[in-house]
């Protein structure tokens, strides 16, 4: 987490949230600031408050002690008795399922937020909305007459219509198949590239955050465990990401090469070459890779003589006993974090020490977007 | 075959169903409202009295309308105080007391019907900067359109039913408060059973077909 006297020199530009909250069996006691622009996850199990911090930044959930100001605009000061209720506060909800007005047609559901929202506010077009989402050939239909993944489209489009200064998706994948899922996600990547406001995004399944998060907040029992962009939070030994079966860091780089006759794109990673295979990347792009800690071995020497590919040297930041007989290394490339996770009988051998310098063998790197 | 006292008290009932059908949906729809969404602890007492008529008999309403409205009744003193005369042996009077009559056969359907639609729609609406008034009027009305229809539907038909009430506040004047079934009465008492077929077949007839044409509305046409 950062240093608090950061986080209020950033106060104008990011979210600055904090509730307190108590019902029987659950407490929410949260304090956060999470980045102005991007795509902020809130990672937990269920019951850890994601969902009900979420509803606190709606104003759908009244904390009774609450502080909340956005990009530099006070919705919540208990403290000060300033309660700006839901409707109005400039901000889009996409629920975790279905929540399109039965009664009115999808075009009709698209305008209920636009029209009320004035015209000197509105900076999102319903035309540019509908490209974004796709959503052109439903425009008539009734909501009844969409599929699961068609709905989550036209809500998302809908709470973009109404030009919201912060989105808060509640799971918004949740309640769809894998196949309505891989539908959904490329939108929701587009969205992140292509308006400039912030999104809160309420997930519990890690492939999600690792294609659409740039920050995040991990929740256990209502409390803020950790907060931070998310090749930081990702690698920490000392969080339950990194102990994860399929425990994974995520890597942005830049496509910088190709080898077309191997069939090859190559990555600048921490100014090193990062190998994967496939030519979908187009040159120049930015890309996000993920690696997982279990697909990444060691070596003390630099070896030419394994199928290997990519092999780069790394220095130990900390070591940590995953499991009986498992070792999770830190391991720092070039100021960048990556996770193996080895034998404890090798890191013994091997005599793996914080500070010591060996090479990451990475035996594969997937593109996620 | 039907005389001209028979057609006027058809015509009586008609308006006066129409009359108190038409403030109940005004009294009812907040009412209902108020107690599909509260969690005070009058909603239990207020639920109650609100099904009343339900169980009393129509006498008892009747009786204590009768002494409320009557001359040293509060109400009879507040509408004579204000110019407007006693309600008892009065249309006004009819409907008030139908009022009564018919308020859960209108307030628990509407009251059904907003509690079928649940808190989603209106936290959407409030995403979507629809404030209360306008989410009411926006999205509530019109997802609980089928409980109005119903709620109307029974509040009228129930209210062309009336007997007891009317007999106790409304007594049996022509054109003014003897509606049908106070005239089947009348036919019935004078043995002109005749007459009193007409009228009471009319009434199963319009019952049935009101009750045939609700039971048979397409379940779920908006939801």
């Amino acid at each position: 987490m950062r240093p608090a006297a950061a986080a209020v020199e950033g106060s104008g530009a990011g979210i600055e949230a904090r509730f307190r909250l108590a019902w029987s069996g659950f407490a929410l006691d949260a304090a956060l600031q999470l980045p102005g622009r991007g795509v902020s996850a809130l990672f937990g199990h269920s019951g850890s408050g994601k969902t009900t911090l979420l509803r606190c930044l709606a104003g759908l959930e009244r904390a009774t002690d609450g502080y909340l100001a956005v990009r530099g605009e006070v919705w919540q000061d208990d403290a000060c008795g300033v309660y700006v209720p839901t409707h109005r506060r400039p901000l889009g909800y996409v629920f975790q399922e279905a929540s399109l007005f039965p009664h009115l047609s999808v075009r009709r559901n698209l305008e209920f937020g636009l029209k009320r929202v004035a015209a000197a506010e509105r900076r999102v077009s319903l035309d540019h909305a509908i490209a974004l989402l796709g959503i052109e050939p439903l425009l008539e239909r009734m909501p009844e007459r969409l599929s699961g993944g068609e709905r989550q489209r036209v809500a998302i489009a809908r709470a973009l219509a109404t030009s919201p200064r912060l989105l808060l998706m509640d799971e918004p994948l949740a309640a769809l198949d894998a196949r309505r899922k891989a539908e959904i996600l490329p939108y929701l990547e587009r969205l992140h590239g292509e308006l400039d406001m912030p999104v809160v995004y309420v997930s519990h399944a890690p492939e999600e955050v690792a294609r659409l998060a740039d920050h995040v907040v991990l929740l256990r029992d209502g409390r803020v465990l950790a907060s931070g962009a998310i090749d930081e939070v990702m690698p920490r030994l000392d969080l339950p990401f990194a102990h994860d079966e399929e425990a994974f860091v995520v890597v942005d780089a830049l496509v910088a090469g190709r080898d077309e006759r191997f069939a090859l794109t190559r990555l600048e990673f921490a100014g090193l070459p990062l190998w994967i295979t496939g030519l979908d990347a187009p040159l120049g792009a930015q890309v996000r890779a993920r690696v997982l800690a279990r697909d990444v071995s060691l070596a003390l020497a630099e070896r030419h003589d394994s199928s290997i590919l990519n092999v780069l040297p790394a220095r130990v930041v900390s070591l940590d006993d995953a499991s009986p007989g498992r070792t999770l290394v830190r391991l720092d490339v070039a100021g960048r974090a990556l996770l193996a996770r080895i034998t404890t009988r090798s890191a013994v051998q091997m005599g793996i020490a914080p500070g010591m310098s060996l090479f990451a063998q990475v035996k594969g790197v997937a593109l996620l977007r | 075959m039907m005389d001209a006292a028979d057609l006027a008290a058809i015509r009586l009932t008609l308006e006066l169903a129409a009359v108190t059908t038409a403030i109940l949906l005004v009294i009812g729809t907040p009412v209902a409202w108020w107690l599909a969404r509260t969690r005070s602890v009058l909603k239990g007492a207020v639920g109650a009295v609100v099904a009343l008529p339900l169980v009393l008999p129509p006498t008892v309403i009747g009786f204590y309308l009768l002494l409320l409205m009557g001359p040293h009744g509060p109400v009879g003193q507040l509408t004579q105080a204000l110019g407007l005369g006693l309600l008892p042996f009065s249309f006004a009077g009819l409907v008030v007391g139908s009022v009564f009559y018919s308020l859960p056969f209108v307030v628990q359907p509407l009251q059904q019907a907003f509690e079928a639609i649940g808190e989603r729609p209106l936290e959407v609406a409030a995403t979507l900067r629809a404030g209360a008034l306008d989410t009411f009027f926006s999205v509530v009305l019109p997802l609980a359109r089928p409980g109005f229809v119903t709620a109307a539907v029974l509040g009228f038909a129930h209210t062309v039913g009336e007997f007891g009430v009317v007999l106790m506040i409304g007594g049996n004047i022509p054109e003014k408060t003897r509606v049908v079934s106070v005239q089947i009465y009348d036919h019935v008492e004078a043995l002109e059973y005749a007459q009193a077929h007409w009228l009471s077949a009319g009434m199963v007839a319009f019952s049935f077909l009101v009750l045939f044409l609700l039971y048979s509305r397409k379940r779920g046409g908006m939801r």
